[in-house]
């Protein structure tokens, strides 16, 4: 299997303080892997990275076999392939139909049909039309799944994908994410319910105050 | 005339349409609107990049915005009069005592209070819009334009503030328009040399109408800001 990822002594700074220090790393082209660890080990700016949201201070990474040339115009096009779902999600102004189709419209893309597909994936098309604003932290998250849906990008990036569901929402959550898998999709989640990642991963990195302790 | 008595006069002048006040009220809106929409082109971007971006003296940009923000308005009067007087630099342009001046007059008075008031809203802007609109594929300028949307509503109340700053403003239109009557007079500059006259009921007129256009000014932002 090729390597979605491949990073090499990368080090992430922020502030002046190095937050991350990742000296291997390499992650499976098509595979769910579940990044896991204790609040501040680091996951979500791994998760970061890998979104090309923050560039590292030194070290390399390569993706699909590319390396990437941070500052570059070519970001873009690299971030169009990966979306990250953050674990707090910001929500746009307006409805959440006009928040799940975000994606589509910056690519100049027409396509109601992906967007009702992906409202219909996480259970929101009857409240397409509601503001988004007004939504419950559960529903914001689905929203979150939804606007990175209807991308079908090559690489989804979750972080605590499920943190602020209600029981009964876990499954369905868990479903779109073994869905995206199945589709070939790769899936990099973070999470520290080491349960959920052996539900839907088939490989696990273990960080631990910025630094990798497995993988 | 007592305070009541300049009031209905005041009404009687307005509901009569009379031309000395129509004529202050279109050149004041005229300037203020055009500085407003000269100063928010000069000073948003300015603002919004100093609230955005990361560099060494970001402090020292910001003390100097915020200080020019306090600058008063005769200050400012006499340094575009001294720069457009004939023995000034742009002496040779004719525009002083025109609305030109008065229009680069108030620019140079607004930019400041725009920037200052565009870098306060940047800056507090949440990290995740900009951070969600790169994500999900927007070009660096893309989610410039998004987080622009985000923060429309105290963009508008930015703009409103600043027109009603200009709107308002006596120092530079007097100085530099020198409060010819149809062409330069405005609200504020008639309202001052009215009550000079002793012609309270003009003033008094004119100071309900540059209310009731502050209030109409704030009441439309409001509407835009909640709309979609």
């Amino acid at each position: 299997m090729s390597d979605a990822y491949a990073l090499r002594d990368v080090r992430v700074v922020l502030g002046g303080r190095p937050v991350l220090d990742v000296p291997a790393l390499r992650l499976a082209a098509g595979a769910t892997t579940a990044l896991v660890g204790a609040n501040g080990a680091g996951k979500s700016t791994l998760l970061r990275l890998l979104a090309f949201l923050l560039p590292p201070a030194a070290g390399a990474v390569t993706f699909a076999g590319v390396p990437v040339t941070y500052g570059a115009a070519g970001l873009t096009a690299l971030r169009r392939r990966v979306t990250y779902v953050a674990s707090a999600p910001y929500l746009f102004r307006g409805t959440v139909r006009h928040n799940v189709g975000y994606g589509l419209r910056v690519r100049r893309r027409h396509d109601p049909a992906a967007v009702e597909a992906a409202l219909a994936a996480v259970d929101l098309a009857a409240l397409a039309d509601r503001p988004a604003r007004t939504l419950s932290s559960g529903e914001a998250q689905r929203v979150a799944l939804a606007r990175a849906l209807a991308l079908a990008p090559e690489v989804m990036l979750f972080d605590e994908p499920t943190a602020n569901l209600d029981r009964d929402s876990v499954p369905r959550i868990e479903a779109a994410l073994a869905a995206l898998a199945r589709r070939g999709c790769t899936v990099v989640l973070a999470t520290h319910d080491c349960e959920q990642a052996a539900r839907l991963a088939s490989a696990a990195v273990t960080l631990g105050d910025g630094r990798l302790l497995t993988a | 005339m007592d305070l009541g008595e300049a009031v209905l006069a005041a009404l009687r002048l307005i509901a009569a349409a009379d031309a000395a006040v129509i004529d202050a009220v279109r050149v004041s809106l005229q300037v203020a609107l055009v500085a407003t929409l000269l100063g928010t082109l000069v000073g948003a971007p300015l603002g919004f990049a100093v609230g955005t971006a990361a560099f060494r003296g970001r402090r020292a940009v910001e003390i100097v915005l915020t200080t020019l923000t306090a600058l008063p308005t005769v200050v400012v009067g006499l340094l575009v009069y001294a720069a457009l007087s004939r023995r000034g630099p742009f002496g040779g342009l004719g525009l002083l005592y025109t609305r030109s001046a008065m229009v680069v007059g108030q620019t140079l008075l607004i930019a400041p209070l725009m920037a200052t008031l565009t870098m306060a809203l940047a800056s507090g802007a949440d990290v995740r819009i900009r951070e969600t609109a790169l994500t999900l594929g927007a070009t660096r300028l893309g989610a410039v334009w998004t987080l622009l949307g985000e923060l429309r509503r105290g963009a508008l109340a930015a703009v409103a503030t600043g027109f009603g700053r200009l709107i308002s403003e006596l120092g530079v239109a007097l100085m530099v328009g020198g409060n010819i009557e149809g062409a330069t007079r405005t609200m504020t500059t008639a309202i001052a040399l009215e009550t000079g006259k002793g012609e309270f009921a003009l003033a008094m007129a004119l100071g309900l109408i540059l209310l009731a256009v502050a209030l109409l000014v704030n009441l439309g932002a409001a509407a835009l800001a909640a709309s979609r």
